[in-house]
């Protein structure tokens, strides 16, 4: 048996035991297998979802609905459920059936992981046409190529300005452009007799309410990622653009004068929201807000409007992202949960009664043009930035929002004046993210 | 007689089982975990010593350990020289100290994110009423938990609010001293200070080397409170991204160790990372308490 080995191949072998052995130590993709078309769907199938009490109710309807055109599919629903439990469980060999997150977050790390499946033969087999679906939402339920999750409604961001507080500063229409919001901000902005803030215009600092980075990118058409995932925010002019006009605003402020305005602010999600309350003129936030006005503050005058832009041709677009699903690589029955799932996610009439319900955005072309559909017209405002081009997400990858929060760490230095060369400073934060991402998957 | 040998294993095993299962396993698994990198979902995969070495070049790391060691420093020893005051204060009540201790151990009570949510809105600057109160004796209050500058301390205030848990034990050791040593030091001719300090504090002294041991390894891991007072006072408490986008606010001075563990691991899917981060609070913990444990028997002589 000990035959001698030439030299040169002494090392392919090593180098072929080394392969044997990485190879033995990952575990070899599961073959998928799905069932042939027309195979009649039966079983039980288990959802995991994040939503609660009114929202929660809202979901069981949609379920009977399912139930009911599908009796030989049995849907238990576990509501309340968060991404880290869901990983846990799947990481652990018994995930969930089919889950339901409200972060595209997980996406990368669930797609590149392989915890939840492709979903690619199923849409084949069942001829799903997914150019059905906004791009926008195509492109953060994939990563790497592969399909792992569908889109189960949207948030959209634009603006909300207060239409009492622009009449008096006699201000006619809602700023276009980045300029004009700053020149909106300052006029509608009161100060007390010792210099303090009485009134923001427009509240810049990139810790408030939804001003995060990736909500306001599309301002400047922002790019966070490079083609081969790496940070693209040292590179990517549009940033500089951003931070350069932020800083200028909060500078005219005094960045102690908003921290100090801001400290006396009131919760984001509650009766006291700033803008609601009218000490804020003008707010990024998403369609969810409409129905907190309507609910906390139903006497406000309120219009909303696209995102304001650096360059007037890109403007009418703002910040998308929305809630997720997939099939669990453990699934017991994923047959059915594709099944369930193509119910959510691709039959226009559930888009429908599901977008009325939570007052999200419908994904489908065909639910957004269903007459069924309740549009009010600030609702359609929002419908109209989900549709434009120039709107942007943030992109999946399989550290999660780690790009987003390192750089968000950025920024908040930037605005208080710690960073001085913006150039040297953006430099680094590229260099940051890139180290941060390598961390995870 | 084999029975017979066996009998205090089987009253020890317990114990023992809890110790491997929830212990000893765990460390273990802890320690192998952080040499590789690893996201709970796929094969972990072995990086030998490269997440230590990335350690010492990760700056949010390096301002996680200032900030933690800020705490370290500024609450333990306020915490232990606040309670034992308390605690000597209310042996000298005459009256109503039974009223008195049960107010001062009140706070212990609450829970850690209750206290710190109820802090924070006390404590918020143009809503609170202490700044509101402050006002009308003419002091501009600070912004407390929205001010870098503040945060640490409002969070230190808050630690010495709750310190009713500490003060029980102190004032336990403190009615412990022998009447007998006070009366001797008091013939001898010492006043209240030498009283305290020859016979008051050598006395309490294993209680406060207890309290130093269990209060650094407690502020090592400091977190509920920091992630809490952050959340509440950035305004966006219900935030879709979830909980770590407000981690730290404001400008990351509340931002401890144990939060960026929590971010890396569960947020950015590194749990080898986390796991070496985990290894090393562990080692440092071990190695404060080996350290105190040892100056102490220097300091009080004694051997055993």
């Amino acid at each position: 048996m000990n035959k001698r080995i030439p030299p040169a191949r002494k090392s392919l072998v090593a180098a072929a035991t080394a392969l044997l052995l990485t190879a033995a130590c990952t575990p070899a993709p599961k073959e998928q297998k799905i069932a042939d078309p027309g195979t009649e769907v039966s079983g039980t199938v288990e959802l995991w979802h994040f939503f609660t009490e009114r929202e929660a109710a809202a979901i069981d309807t949609v379920i009977k609905d399912f139930t009911a055109t599908h009796p030989n599919i049995k849907v238990t629903v576990k509501p309340g459920q968060d991404d880290s439990k869901m990983t846990q469980a799947i990481g652990a060999g018994n995930g969930p059936d089919i889950g339901l997150s409200y972060s595209t977050d997980i996406v990368g790390k669930f797609c590149s992981s392989g915890a939840w499946v492709d979903l690619a033969p199923y849409i084949a087999r069942d001829k799903v046409d997914l150019n059905r679906l906004n791009a926008t939402t195509r492109s953060y339920t994939e990563f790497g190529g592969k399909r792992c999750a569908m889109p189960f409604l949207a948030d959209a961001y634009g603006m909300f300005y207060n239409k009492d507080l622009f009449a008096a500063a006699g201000i006619a229409a809602p700023p276009k452009t980045l300029d004009e919001l700053a020149e909106d901000a300052k006029k509608l902005t009161v100060r007390n007799k010792d210099g303090s803030l009485k009134r923001v215009g427009f509240l810049p600092l990139f810790d408030f309410y939804e001003n995060a980075a990736a909500h306001l990118a599309p301002a400047v058409g922002a790019k966070w990622l490079t083609a081969d995932g790496k940070s693209a925010v040292g590179a990517d002019p549009a940033w500089k653009t951003l931070l350069t006009w932020q800083k200028n605003l909060v500078d005219w402020y005094g960045y102690d004068n908003l921290q100090k305005f801001r400290a006396g602010l009131g919760d984001e999600f509650s009766a006291d929201n700033a803008f609601q309350k009218g000490q804020v003129a003008i707010n990024v936030d998403a369609e969810y807000r409409l129905a907190f006005v309507k609910d906390q503050a139903p006497n406000l005058k309120y219009g909303v409007a696209p995102l304001p832009t650096s360059d007037p041709a890109r403007y009418g677009g703002g910040y998308v992202t929305g809630n997720i699903v997939g099939i669990s690589k453990n699934a017991k029955n994923p047959e059915a949960a594709w099944e369930l799932i193509k119910y959510l996610t691709t039959d226009d009439k559930t888009i429908v009664k599901l977008a009325n319900a939570l007052k999200n955005v419908p994904t489908t072309t065909g639910a957004i043009g269903d007459p069924g559909l309740q549009v009010e017209p600030e609702f359609k405002t929002f419908m109209d930035i989900f549709a434009n081009p120039n709107s942007l997400t943030s992109p999946p990858a399989a550290s999660g929002p780690a790009y987003q929060e390192t750089f968000g760490t950025f920024v908040t230095n930037w605005q208080s004046g710690k960073v001085k060369d913006l150039d040297a400073g953006l430099a680094d934060a590229d260099k940051q993210i890139n180290s941060v991402m390598t961390l995870g998957g | 007689m084999r029975l017979r040998r066996l009998t205090p294993w089987t009253f020890l095993a317990p114990a023992l089982i809890g110790i491997v299962v929830f212990f000893g396993y765990p460390l273990l698994s802890a320690v192998y975990f952080s040499f590789t990198k690893f996201d709970l979902l796929t094969v972990p995969e072995w990086v030998g010593l490269a997440n230590y070495r990335r350690m010492g070049e990760d700056p949010y790391l390096l301002q996680s350990i200032r900030n933690t060691l800020w705490m370290v420093a500024v609450l333990v020893p306020l915490r232990i020289v606040g309670a034992i005051g308390l605690s000597l204060l209310l042996t000298q009540l005459r009256r109503g100290a039974g009223f008195f201790r049960t107010i001062f151990y009140l706070p212990a009570l609450a829970p850690p994110v209750a206290a710190t949510i109820a802090f924070v809105y006390l404590l918020k600057p143009g809503t609170g009423p202490v700044n509101a109160f402050l006002a009308r004796l003419g002091i501009e209050g600070p912004l407390w938990f929205n001010s870098p500058d503040w945060s640490k301390p409002s969070l230190v205030l808050l630690g010495l609010w709750g310190i009713g848990d500490l003060m029980i034990i102190f004032l336990a050791a403190v009615l412990g001293v022998p009447a007998s040593l006070y009366e001797a030091a008091a013939l001898d001719g010492a006043n209240a200070w030498h009283r305290f300090r020859y016979v008051t504090l050598p006395t309490i002294q294993p209680v406060i080397l207890f309290a130093t041991v269990t209060g650094v390894i407690y502020t090592l891991q400091y977190f509920d409170q920091a992630a809490v007072a952050g959340s509440i006072a950035s305004g966006q408490a219900v935030t879709g991204g979830g909980i770590s986008s407000s981690f730290g606010f404001p400008e990351g001075s509340t931002f401890t160790y144990p939060l960026w563990l929590y971010t890396v691991g569960f947020r950015y899917n590194a749990l080898g990372y986390a796991n070496a981060m985990a290894v090393a609070l562990f080692v440092v913990a071990l190695a404060v308490t080996v350290i105190l444990l040892r100056r102490a028997k220097a300091f009080s002589g004694e051997e055993q």
